[in-house]
C-alpha cells in the first residue's frame, strides 16, 4: 500500500507516452487521414489545372505553404477533437486518466501537447510529398528554423487547443453539423489557398478573415518557408497566435473540465 | 494511526437543471447516476449522508437505479464535486485533495471502459504508470494480476477479444494495478452471467481477506447479503437504514409480503383488507395490492375473496419471506429492481 510521492511531470510524461504509443501504431492510418484531402488539393490546383495551364504556375508557390499549414492545424485539431467525442461521449475510456493523481487540466494540457506533436508530424508529411506533386517550387527555403518553429509549435497547439473545446463542447450528435459550420468555412477563408494580401481586392473579405485562426497559420508558413512572397509580418503572426492559445487553451479546459466532473 | 477509510458528513448533492438555452440538454441519467428525484427542476441525487466505513471492511452500499449509490461513488472517487457536506477517502478530503485521493483509491466503473487502443496488459502497465509506478515493477505486477485473475492467455489480446466477464476482471486488475489503499466498485456484476458473477464473487472475497477495504455498489440483494460486512441501504438520496446483513434482516417485518396482482386498479380495497385476521399492513398500487401478513396459508384465500367481492380477477400472486428485499418493501414500499 505504498504512496510513492510522484511528481506530475513523471504522470504527464506517463500520459504523453500512452497516446504516442497509440499514435505511432496508428500512423498510416492517420496520415492518410488527416492529409489525403489537402493532398488532393495539391493534385488537382498544384497539378492538374497548372497542366492545363488554367492555373499560373507560380500559384503553386502561394499554396504549398497553405497546404502545410492546413495539414498542421487540422491533423492537430483532429488529434484532440476526435478523441474527445468518443472517450467523453460512448466509451468513457477516458476515465482512466482523469483516476490519475495530478489535476484532471493536466490530462487536458498533455491531449494538447500530444496534438501539436501529430500535427507537425502530419506537416512534415506533407510537405514533401507535395512538393513532389507541383514539381520545383522556386521560392521554398527550409533554412528559416526560428520562424518556422515558431509557427509549427504555435500553431499546432492554436489547433490542438480548438479541438480539445470543439471536442468537449458539443454533444456527439452535433459533430457533424460543427464540422460543417465551423470547419469547412475555416479550411476555405483560412487563406491557406490564396495569400492574405492577395485579399486587398476584396477589403471587407480581408478583414474578415482575420478572426480566423487558420489565417495566421497559412501566413505563418509563408513567412517561415517562402519568405520572398507577400505574407503578414512575422511578429503579427507570432502574437495572434499567441492569443489563440491562450483563448482556445482557456475555453478548452473549461469545457473539458465540464466533462471531467460532475 | 487508524483512520477511517471512508467519511462523509451531510453530504449532498444537486444536480442543477441546466437554463433551458437551445442545443443544451438536462443532465442524462446517466450523467446523474440514473437519479430521478425532482425539485422543481434541480435533481438532488444525495440528501445529508452520513457515513463511516473503516478500514479493511467490505462496505456495501444497496439500492435501487436512481438512489444515489453512483453519485456516492462518484463524489468519493473524486468525479462528481459535492453541493454541500465533507467527506474523506483513506483520511485526505475529497473536496480539498482531489489528486491525492486518488493516489490511494482504485475503481472500477459501472460499465467496462478499458483503454480499447491498448493490449490487454498494456491497459495495466499504462494505468501503473499514471500512478507514478516505475515501468518494470507495473510489468512485474501486471503479469501477476493477468495470473491471478485468469487472463493471462489474454495478455497481449485486444480488448475487443474479451468477453463481458474477461472485460470486468480486467478492470479490477486495472484497479489494483497501482495498490490502492481503498477499492472502488459500482454494480461490478451487472450483465455478468451466473458464472461469471460467482467467480467475481470469489475474487472479492479473496481481495477482502488480504485486507482491502471494498466499497461496493450493488442493487442486488443476494450480493450485498453474501459479500459485504456492513451495508447501507438507501433510496431517493437518503440513508435508510446501515447494519450487518444479519441484523437488517432481522429489522424486516417478521411477515411475509403478499402481492396479488388483480386486472384492474384495486382502490378501496385496502380498508376490507386490513381488517382481515393477521395482516399487519395494506397498500395499493395500481392493480397490485400489497399485503404484509404472518399467516400466509390463511390469508391469500380472503384476499382473492375480497376481489371478487369487487368484481376482480387474480392474475398473478407473489410471496417474499422475510428478507433485505422485504425489508426494503417495508422502508421504502418499492422494489429493489
Amino acid at each position: 500500500m505504498s504512496e510513492p510521492n510522484v511528481s506530475t511531470a513523471r504522470i504527464f510524461l506517463a500520459l504523453l507516452r500512452r497516446d504516442i504509443t497509440v499514435a505511432r501504431r496508428e500512423l498510416v492510418f492517420f496520415l492518410i487521414r488527416t492529409t489525403i484531402q489537402p493532398l488532393l488539393f495539391v493534385v488537382i490546383f498544384g497539378f492538374l489545372l497548372p497542366k492545363m495551364g488554367i492555373v499560373g504556375r507560380n500559384y503553386t508557390t502561394l499554396m504549398l505553404p497553405g497546404i502545410v499549414a492546413i495539414s498542421l492545424a487540422m491533423s492537430g485539431m483532429m488529434a484532440v477533437m476526435l478523441p474527445m467525442i468518443v472517450d467523453f461521449g460512448q466509451t468513457k475510456e477516458i476515465e482512466d486518466r482523469l483516476l490519475a493523481p495530478i489535476p484532471n487540466q493536466v490530462v487536458a494540457i498533455e491531449k494538447i501537447v500530444n496534438g501539436t506533436i501529430q500535427g507537425i508530424i502530419a506537416a512534415i508529411f506533407v510537405l514533401p510529398v507535395a512538393r513532389l506533386i507541383m514539381g520545383p517550387i522556386n521560392a521554398l527555403t527550409l533554412t528559416n528554423v526560428g520562424p518556422l518553429l515558431v509557427v509549427a509549435i504555435l500553431g499546432g497547439a492554436a489547433f490542438a487547443a480548438m479541438g480539445l473545446l470543439l471536442g468537449t463542447a458539443f454533444p456527439p450528435q452535433q459533430v457533424g453539423m460543427m464540422l460543417s459550420v465551423i470547419v469547412a468555412p475555416m479550411m476555405m477563408f483560412g487563406c491557406a489557398y490564396y495569400p492574405w494580401r492577395g485579399l486587398d481586392a476584396i477589403p471587407a473579405m480581408k478583414w474578415a478573415v482575420l478572426v480566423n485562426p487558420l489565417v495566421y497559420v497559412a501566413e505563418g508558413m509563408r513567412a517561415a518557408i517562402t519568405p520572398a512572397t507577400p505574407h503578414m509580418p512575422l511578429l503579427a503572426i507570432a502574437s495572434a497566435l499567441l492569443l489563440i492559445n491562450v483563448i482556445f487553451i482557456f475555453l478548452g479546459l473549461k469545457t473539458f473540465m465540464k466533462r471531467a466532473v460532475s | 494511526m487508524q483512520e477511517n477509510a471512508i467519511e462523509t458528513r451531510a453530504l449532498r448533492k444537486v444536480y442543477k437543471a441546466p437554463p433551458q438555452k437551445r442545443g443544451r440538454r438536462a443532465p442524462s441519467p446517466a450523467r446523474t447516476g440514473g437519479a430521478p428525484i425532482l425539485h422543481g427542476k434541480d435533481v438532488v441525487a444525495l440528501d445529508a449522508l452520513d457515513l463511516t466505513v473503516p478500514q479493511g471492511e467490505f462496505f456495501g452500499l444497496l439500492g435501487p437505479n436512481g438512489a444515489g449509490k453512483t453519485t456516492t461513488i462518484g463524489i468519493l472517487t473524486t468525479r462528481v464535486i459535492a453541493t454541500a457536506g465533507e467527506a474523506s477517502v483513506a483520511g485526505v478530503s475529497v473536496q480539498r485533495e482531489p489528486s491525492r485521493v486518488r493516489s490511494r483509491i482504485g475503481v472500477v466503473p459501472q460499465r467496462p471502459n478499458a483503454d480499447r487502443s491498448l493490449t490487454v496488459v498494456e491497459n495495466l502497465v499504462f494505468h501503473a504508470s499514471y500512478f507514478g509506478v516505475p515501468r518494470d515493477v507495473a510489468t512485474k505486477r501486471a503479469d501477476e494480476l493477468l495470473e491471478k485473475f485468469s487472463l493471462t492467455e489474454k495478455r497481449d489480446a485486444k480488448v475487443e477479444a474479451l468477453s463481458g466477464g474477461q472485460q470486468q476482471r480486467l478492470m479490477i486488475a486495472r484497479a489494483l494495478s497501482h495498490d490502492p489503499r481503498v477499492l472502488f466498485l459500482d454494480e461490478p456484476t451487472v450483465g455478468l452471467d451466473p458464472q461469471a458473477r460467482l467467480a467475481l464473487w470469489d475474487i472479492l472475497r479473496d481481495l477482502h481477506r488480504q485486507g482491502r477495504t471494498i466499497i461496493m455498489t450493488t442493487h442486488y440483494m443476494e450480493e450485498a447479503d453474501q459479500l459485504c460486512e456492513r451495508l447501507a441501504i438507501i433510496d431517493q438520496g437518503k440513508l435508510l437504514a446501515l447494519d450487518t446483513p444479519a441484523k437488517l434482516k432481522a429489522q424486516a417485518p417478521g411477515e411475509t409480503v403478499i402481492e396479488v396482482t388483480f386486472d384492474a386498479p384495486v382502490d378501496g380495497i385496502v380498508p376490507a383488507v386490513q381488517a382481515i385476521d393477521g395482516v399487519s399492513k395494506a397498500e395499493a398500487r395500481g392493480a397490485m395490492l400489497r399485503v404484509f401478513s404472518e399467516r400466509r396459508g390463511e390469508t391469500i384465500p380472503l384476499l382473492i375473496a375480497a376481489g371478487e367481492e369487487r368484481g376482480l380477477a387474480v392474475k398473478d400472486i407473489h410471496l417474499d419471506r422475510p428478507s433485505l428485499e422485504t425489508l426494503f418493501i417495508s422502508l421504502t414500499g418499492r422494489k429493489l429492481s
